[in-house]
């Protein structure tokens, strides 16, 4: 009873000192802070919503004495056939096709590897285990000039071809994408992976192995169910680094049509048509919705994932 | 309307490849590692998990660093030694200082910024009806990409000139209180400052978060005695909340520290890096990537990895305890 008594009175001293705080004006702090944050959006969202020449003559906040709706700058944008419009929509494709790959084989091959590390006995374990959570310091900027000659040109020491040029053209340069990705994503994704792997009750896992199981059956049967929270805390955060990267397209997708993500057409807007808002501002959404919406659903998992120390960069 | 979709076809082919391709590699595994019987030792299954990361990790990140290293010591082309050219250029060419000493700011800004707001916001709505809506307000921006928030305030730094109506929000307020329409972005050393506060806004619902879960954390007997021994709320946030959530506070100035030494998109998408707002991850894009000087490039890859370290590894300590 105590206990219970006890939190009860911890809760409302609790709400007793905030109501002391707030009357300090906290709380008008509170929306103001809330309101600084989403007002930028919420203008660049209404822009979108406003015919072009509003938009470029008028603030968004005339909105309010003369709305006018339009979607023809999302279609512009999206589907548009000039060559300033932003034709998102091929952009798009791309995003997905390099985003569900990419996130798949770092989950995969660091649950592997963390299932391993924690749980196999082997000799040299600690190495590679040190080894591998120190990988990540290494910025991927370190990584970038000989990963990208890599693919082009191939391996070369002293002047002899070790490995030939991957010579990557149209589409198949998704598997450069893909490979670079999963490469600087792994660090993280083990050493996430293995703090959660390890917390699994050692008595689950020799009675799996007392049972037979090989560990195929293991990562299937115990592993995966009980490590279901932190994949998804991974999977969710790679998606949205994925989805969101700039700099791993900008060097291995390139820029055209052909391969490059949405993001990398964003910032090709913002550079050349600085001043076309119109569809700077609904190419601004497009290229949000999706990681919005895996954000809003998923946001249980991704807080699970930063909390336990992942950080996007 | 121009939307093709036979035109999409051979990328939506090549991700079929590659989904395929990532169920052969796990299927692969899976089926070596239970060809192996269980009684053996355990170093063949582990080696048969461990090698596809391991490979991955070896080719696409150790080699690289190894001869990002090597490289740095080279000319732009990466044909002739160059010893520490690269170095002397990075400490003292006026635009590559110009360049370190921008990174210096944001890295003394950013991270207790991001903090403070955070904190601040994390207390005030602290058990409030609308907590949790107030958080995801502020965490919002964390899923839109730093090109996507590199727009939303490109917009609120939109420039007319003088009589013309004003588009962008801070203009518009500094009009309407009598003052001149400016072009923030353009004019060093200010302008890195209204970069620093696109960064603050990106980040600062991270720091809400982590610090929210950190202030939920505290025991209530605590905040509790502290109440009953008359402790104002200002005393109740410096003598007990602060305290118990130090590490927490330096996770987040940690982590913030590390990505903001890493940042390139949103410098990129707001001003290329021009006005004098380049920092190192940007200045590393150009030289490498634009200018063909690659030993410049590798050089301001490696001053980030030896800035990036000692963050890292205070890190992991702490983790560790």
């Amino acid at each position: 009873m105590s206990g219970r008594g006890g939190r009860a009175d911890a809760r409302a001293a609790a709400a007793r000192v905030r109501r002391r705080l707030s009357g300090r004006g906290a709380g008008v702090a509170a929306i103001v802070i809330a309101v600084l944050w989403t007002t930028p959006t919420f203008g660049l969202l209404l822009s979108s919503l406003r015919p072009e020449d509003q938009i470029k003559s008028t603030g968004w906040w005339t909105f309010f004495s003369d709305p006018e709706f339009t979607l023809e700058n999302y279609r512009q944008v999206l589907f548009g056939t000039s060559s300033s419009s932003g034709r998102m929509a091929g952009f798009l494709v791309n995003s997905v096709v390099i985003t569900i790959p990419s996130v798949l084989l770092p989950l995969a091959l660091a649950t592997f590897a963390a299932y391993a590390l924690a749980w196999l006995p082997f000799r040299g374990r600690d190495w590679i285990l040190v080894g591998v959570f120190a990988l990540q310091i290494v910025p991927l900027q370190m990584a970038l000039v000989p990963l990208l000659s890599f693919f082009s040109r191939g391996v070369e020491v002293f002047g002899v071809q070790m490995l030939p040029a991957w010579d990557l053209e149209g589409p198949a340069r998704f598997v450069q994408v893909w490979c670079a990705h999963t490469c600087f994503a792994l660090p993280l994704g083990v050493f996430l992976l293995h703090n959660f792997m390890s917390e699994i009750p050692g008595e689950l896992m020799e009675a799996a192995r007392v049972d037979g199981a090989a560990h195929g059956a293991i990562l299937r049967r115990i592993v995966l169910p009980l490590a279901g929270p932190a994949l998804a805390a991974f999977g969710v955060f790679q998606f949205l680094w994925v989805w969101n990267d700039l700099l791993v397209s900008l060097i291995f997708a390139g820029g055209t049509a052909e391969t490059a993500p949405v993001t990398v057409r964003l910032a090709q807007m913002a550079g050349t048509r600085g001043n076309e808002w119109q569809r700077l501002t609904s190419g601004a959404f497009v290229s949000a919705v999706i990681p919005l919406a895996v954000f809003l659903a998923a946001q249980r998992h991704f807080v699970r994932g930063l909390l336990a120390g992942g950080v996007k960069g | 309307m121009d939307f093709d979709l036979a035109a999409e076809q051979p990328k939506l082919l090549q991700l079929l490849i590659g989904v395929a391709a990532f169920l052969v590699v796990v299927a692969a595994v899976l089926l070596l590692v239970d060809r192996v019987p269980m009684r053996r030792r355990a170093w063949p299954h582990a080696t048969i998990l461990l090698a596809p990361a391991l490979l991955l990790l070896g080719v696409g990140l150790v080699a690289p660093a190894v001869r990002t290293t090597l490289l740095s010591f080279m000319s732009g082309d990466g044909r002739r030694w160059a010893g520490l050219d690269n170095y002397v250029w990075m400490f003292t060419r006026p635009e590559a200082l110009t360049v370190l000493r921008n990174t210096v700011v944001w890295v003394l800004l950013v991270p207790p910024l991001v903090t403070s707001v955070g904190l601040v916001y994390a207390v005030l709505v602290d058990r409030t009806r609308f907590e949790a809506l107030a958080r995801s307000l502020l965490f919002l921006p964390m899923a839109i990409s730093f090109v996507g928030a590199g727009v939303v305030w490109r917009f609120v730094y939109a420039y007319r000139a003088e009589g013309q109506e004003q588009i962008g929000l801070l203009n518009q307020l500094v009009v309407s209180v009598g003052g001149q329409p400016r072009q923030w972005l353009q004019e060093p050393p200010l302008n890195t400052l209204f970069l620093v506060a696109v960064m603050v806004w990106i980040q600062a619902g991270f720091a809400t978060v982590v610090l929210s879960a950190a202030i939920k954390g505290i025991p209530g007997e605590i905040v509790e005695a502290a109440r009953l021994d008359g402790a104002s709320p200002r005393q109740l946030f410096f003598r007990v909340t602060l305290p118990s959530i130090r590490s927490a506070v330096a996770v987040v100035l940690v982590t913030q520290s590390i990505g903001t030494l890493k940042l390139f998109d949103v410098v990129r998408t707001m001003t290329g890096g021009q006005f004098d707002t380049g920092v190192i991850a940007n200045e590393m894009y150009d030289q490498a990537f634009r200018y063909g000087e690659t030993g410049r490039g590798a050089a301001l890859a490696v001053l980030l990895f030896v800035l990036v370290t000692p963050v890292v590894v205070y890190q992991v300590r702490g983790r560790a305890r």
